[in-house]
């Protein structure tokens, strides 16, 4: 939106994340070279400038970090729970020293506005350690038994979307249930993962606890199959998650499957308009719409349609998309080049399938991976943009007129992650919370995340839960 | 000429499937021979195929909203009912337990009082688990934030090979105390207590026909609805496969599969991610399970709202 | 730039149906949707942290200070302290002339002759406020006397006070029955700022209801506070009413301008402000004629701001003036 009001670039100094032109997995406390002394570049994904060069891990890798962990295991298990909370809480305190830092390198690395790194992913991994940290001497309150056991070693495979986050919620509880994790980041945001393992050794960590291995789906597939993982935990695509399943099957792994979503946002006529507005924007294009649990599916009732969408084009108008270091910024990179490819296939296929669509003014960046806020209407259910799991600012619209038709729409899906309900009526809250399909229902508001708050889906979106008293049942061996 | 009464000649009964509240014949219309421990013949068994499968997890399906949107309290009665109607046919139960397992009338006999506390001890369990795993969570911001659990669904439930009734009871009672509705497949060598299960079930329902109860048991309050509980006897494996593979199926319970058939069904279960329960190693099925069959095939819902404050912001008051 | 607005009567042409009696009414104002409180606050702090640099900042300031009504409201009010608020808003930083001036001066009904001369030819306004301030508990006559006295010696705004005991009570109808009176005391010479000390009114559905009630009414500005209670200006209320504002001009075509007071004491939380009417209201609100700040400590920070932006220099109070 032009205006008299221009906010002048106002970024967020780079220096402050020290990158090194190279980085080495991490096994057994040391950072080394790949087996085969492969590696691969993480680029920025907003200028495509290559950002350092990282080994990638093979299966040989992969087996000498899972030996790691294994070595690591006997010990740590043992460790009275109060000494492994305090090193957790080390672990907290430090993520929340070098916050500033990590949320440049994640901007950085990832291409998501560092003004949500800042207010909502970093808080949140600190505050994901220090919630699990207190579990560790506490587990036979947990109402798992009076002295529950760790599983062992923990393997466990995250996506870009919220690199250090997702890394939070898969280490956070194992280590504080006494398992030793070999985790491996995604192929294109390695670097924060690289870094708490440095923080582990400021940490003082014990070598093997935490060995980190960025690398591609291949050492993912050979970390998943590999005999001596006790435990697996995924959080990405649903695709990846079923293959896991199947490789898992038969086996005494225990696994935690947190995949895709399509999530509904259903908005009543007696809806507090303008924060269900601000909830509608925040659902999808929080990150880019790059998440799990986005509200990627509008279900507005037919009679508030109208106005409804004449606020939110108003709303999107004002959304600031480009440098991601920019404090002002709220439209950030997409993360890959695949990803972007991905967004736009699937938003030319909802315009092929007659949806109409509607972007703001805006101005892509000519380097980097970009798409614009993008809104679909006039979509039914049959349409792709309803269905499929576009990962990307991309928000469809479909009508309703009773909340009967709201429920039935928003549950006709093979997913089941989230929902949100938009309301001023507290029974139909209620009501309609009860009958969605969801593992997560933002009533009045969306995509809030709390370490406390149990986390994932019904159906296809996967099972098991983090956060909470909940997460701590994948870690142990109930 | 003899002045003794010739012995009474026994009428024999035919075991059907339960699907839907109903006691159809296999659609198959093949029946295979259940013999005891010691391989004489006691009864033809329905002999269920693909089809009976589909059959049956469109019934559960169907009852699922009904059974898992009544009151856990309505549940509880339900099932109360359900335990009084096993004491009413315990002698039944001993007898087919004995036959089927070779057991002495004694050990069968403990194996079905055991089975009917254990449904005793889940039909209390269905309104007090939301309470164990549910509650709220203190997020650090303005919301209230629940966490309840919720039933997954329909559910496969491979029954115990070993333990024809006690093990049944095990495995089917967490699955419908939750609220989920259940496709069971009968212990295979032994079957008819499973039947014979199926029929208490029916006749714990004021919806189906009620050929044989007293008017007393209708009245009761116990009303296990149609559809709930779907019994399939025949081969395991050949019964089992299509469950595992069907997109409607939410969760399958591999506690009668050994370990290759678990296997395969968990590489079919992944297809739409079933919750899969593997086989437990159980020694035991008379010690006292703790709350993981329940939670098993449970989900957890969480929701979020916002509390705020009484007044605009910095309200005085 | 001031732009012809159309008059009150074009809004009740529109909306006429909606006054047309008390029952009618009440069901408009209770109709209006919902405010979630924690939603509305969490998004008037996701905009206050906008960071606001250089060029950008520069900018805000001199609004900022083109759009302050240089208040003074005390009981202890005299000519010669008038005559200095009068002094400062023409020239609020004497050594620098490209300063701009403040938008008005705001000052008691029996000072605004005096205030009035100070402020001759300077472009500054003069507001008064009427209508039995801070309280408003007095008879409508004794209101409009007030505000016609006001008038009478030359004001160019009116700033109101609501009947909030009416409000509270459900008397919509009285509260835009006197809203009118007031408005047709001002004549067409002088602009109606309709206070509804927010703070009082105490729920953000309350303040979204009094906003439609006060610009159904004829108000030229809605304006949150008096600066004399508790809780006056905060980023929530004052981002609820420029949602109203927008939504009004929406439906009926009049612009309202919308005036927060009280409790804005620095540049920072001023500039957060003016973030609040860019992203919600829009840029036609980004001028003196549309937005004020009700304030009188916030000037003396937006100049030491801005020298600070022109010599790169952190000054300090004594650099600026104590009026």
């Amino acid at each position: 939106m032009a205006s008299a009001f221009e906010y002048a670039p106002a970024p967020e100094s780079r220096a402050i994340a020290d990158i090194a032109p190279s980085y080495g997995l991490f096994i057994d406390g040391e950072f080394t070279d790949a087996a085969d002394g492969k590696v691969f570049k993480t680029l920025s994904p907003s200028t495509e400038e290559v950002l350092s060069e990282v080994a990638r891990a093979g299966a040989e890798d992969v087996d000498r970090a899972v030996k790691a962990a294994r070595r690591a295991f006997a010990k740590w298990s043992a460790l009275p729970g109060s000494e492994r909370a305090k090193y957790l809480f080390r672990i907290a305190r430090i993520i929340q020293e070098r916050s500033r830092e990590l949320a440049v390198l994640e901007t950085l690395d990832n291409g998501k506005p560092i003004k949500e790194t800042r207010d909502a992913d970093l808080p949140l991994v600190a505050a994901h350690f220090f919630y699990y940290a207190g579990w560790a001497d506490k587990l036979g309150h947990a109402g798992f038994g009076a002295d529950p056991r760790p599983l062992g070693v923990a393997g466990q495979v995250i996506p870009w979307n919220f690199p250090l986050l997702m890394l939070a919620w898969k280490i956070a509880p194992a280590l504080a249930t006494g398992n030793t994790v070999v985790l491996k980041p995604a192929e294109t945001t390695p670097l924060s993962a690289l870094f708490f393992a440095d923080i582990c050794r400021q940490a003082g960590l014990p070598n093997g606890v935490v060995n980190i291995l960025p690398g591609y789906g291949d050492a993912g597939a050979a970390l998943v199959a590999h005999p001596d993982v006790n435990k697996v935990a995924f959080t990405g695509s649903t695709a990846v998650g079923k293959e896991i399943a199947r490789t898992v099957a038969g086996t005494r792994k225990k696994l935690t499957l947190e995949l895709g979503g399509k999530g509904a946002n259903i908005v009543f006529d007696d809806a507090p308009i303008d924060q269900a507005v601000e909830g509608i924007v925040t659902g999808i294009f929080f990150n880019q719409g790059q998440v799990c649990c986005a509200g990627s599916r509008l279900l507005v009732q037919e009679s508030v349609q109208e106005e409804l969408l004449d606020s939110l084009k108003r709303r999107l108008s004002t959304l600031r998309l480009g440098d991601p270091l920019d404090k002002n910024t709220d439209i950030g990179a997409i993360n890959s080049a695949e990803q972007l490819a991905r967004i736009t296939a699937l938003a030319e296929r909802g315009e092929a399938e007659g949806a109409e669509r509607w972007s703001p003014a805006c101005e892509l960046p000519s380097s980097g991976y970009w798409f614009a806020p993008t809104l679909f209407t006039g979509v039914t259910q049959a349409h792709t943009v309803a269905r499929e799991e576009i990962f990307g600012p991309v928000l469809s619209v479909l009508t309703f007129r009773t909340p009967d038709e709201a429920v039935a729409k928003a549950n006709n899906t093979q997913y089941g992650l989230s929902a949100g309900i938009w309301t001023e009526k507290g029974s139909r809250i209620l009501a309609v919370a009860n009958k969605l399909r969801a593992g997560v229902i933002w009533s009045n508001t969306f995509n809030k995340f709390d370490p406390t708050s149990p986390f994932g889906g019904y159906k296809e979106s996967g099972f098991g839960r983090e956060g909470g008293r909940h997460g701590l049942e994948a870690y142990l061996d109930v | 000429m003899s002045d003794r009464t010739p012995e009474r000649l026994t009428v024999f009964k035919t075991y059907k499937l339960y699907v839907g509240g109903k006691f159809p014949r296999s659609e198959s219309g093949r029946v295979y021979e259940v013999t005891d421990s010691k391989g004489n013949w006691l009864a033809n068994a329905p002999l269920s195929s693909r089809k009976d499968a589909r059959d049956a997890v469109v019934a559960a399906r169907k009852a699922f909203g009904g059974w898992s949107g009544a009151t856990a309290y309505n549940r509880g009665q339900v099932l109360y009912r359900v335990a009084e109607m096993l004491e009413g046919r315990r002698e039944q139960f001993v007898r087919e337990v004995a036959e089927a397992e070779g057991l002495s009338k004694a050990k069968a006999a403990a194996q079905v009082d055991a089975a009917i506390d254990r449904w005793v001890w889940y039909a209390g369990w269905t309104d007090k688990i939301a309470q164990v795993v549910g509650g709220g969570n203190p997020v650090a911001g303005p919301f209230f934030n629940l966490s309840s659990p919720e039933p997954t669904g329909v559910v496969a439930v491979l029954a115990p090979q070993k333990s024809s009734f006690l093990g049944l009871v095990s495995v089917l009672a967490p699955v419908i105390a939750t609220g989920n509705t259940a496709v069971v497949i009968a212990d295979e060598r032994a079957p008819l207590p499973a039947l014979s299960l199926a029929e208490v079930l029916a006749t714990s329902d004021v919806r189906a026909p009620l050929p044989a109860l007293s008017l007393a048991e209708v009245l009761a309050t116990s009303d296990v609805p149609g559809g709930v509980v779907n019994v399939l006897s025949g081969r395991t494996a050949e019964i089992a496969a299509p469950l595992a593979a069907h997109q409607d199926v939410n969760a399958i319970d591999l506690a009668g599969a050994d370990e290759a058939l678990a296997k395969e069904l968990e590489i079919a279960a992944a297809d739409n991610l079933k919750r899969v329960l593997r086989p437990q190693p159980v020694d035991d099925w008379s010690a006292t399970p703790g709350t993981d069959r329940m939670t098993a095939f449970l989900e957890t819902k969480t929701v979020w709202h916002p509390t705020g404050s009484l007044g605009a912001s910095g309200s005085s008051y | 730039m001031p732009t012809t607005a159309p008059t009150a009567s074009a809004a009740a042409h529109v909306l006429s149906d909606v006054t047309a009696s008390d029952a009618a009414l009440r069901r408009f104002l209770h109709g209006l949707p919902g405010v979630d409180a924690v939603g509305l606050e969490a998004r008037a702090a996701s905009l206050g942290t906008r960071s606001i640099k250089t060029t950008a900042k520069a900018y805000a300031i001199d609004l900022a200070i083109s759009m302050v009504d240089l208040t003074t409201l005390e009981g202890a009010d005299t000519p010669g302290k008038v005559r200095a608020l009068g002094a400062k808003a023409v020239h609020p930083y004497p050594t620098d002339r490209t300063t701009p001036t403040t938008a008005a001066v705001c000052v008691y009904p029996d000072m605004v002759a005096v205030a009035k001369e100070a402020v001759a030819g300077s472009g500054v306004k003069v507001a008064s406020v009427a209508t039995a301030f801070p309280a408003g508990r007095a008879a409508l006559d004794v209101k409009l006397a007030d505000v016609r006295e006001a008038v009478a010696a030359g004001a160019d705004e009116i700033d109101m006070v609501i009947d909030r005991g009416a409000f509270l009570a459900g008397h919509f109808m009285k509260v835009y029955d006197e809203i009118v009176a007031v408005k047709e005391a001002c004549g067409t010479s002088a602009r109606l700022k309709v206070i509804f000390e927010t703070g009082e009114l105490s729920t953000y559905d309350n303040i979204r209801r009094a906003s439609w009630l006060g610009m159904l009414a004829g108000a030229d500005f809605i304006k949150t506070s008096t600066g004399k209670v508790a809780v006056n200006a905060t980023p929530a209320n004052t981002l609820l009413m420029l949602q109203a504002v927008r939504d009004f001009r929406a439906q009926t075509g009049i612009q309202v301008g919308v005036k927060p007071a009280g409790g804005i004491r620095t540049s920072k939380d001023a500039i957060k402000f003016l973030v609040l009417v860019n992203e919600t209201a829009g840029e036609d609100w980004l001028d003196n004629h549309w937005f004020r700040f009700g304030a009188s400590s916030l000037l003396n920070d937006l100049l030491m701001q801005r020298q600070k932006l022109a010599t790169g220099r952190y000054s300090g109070p004594d650099y600026v003036t104590v009026d």
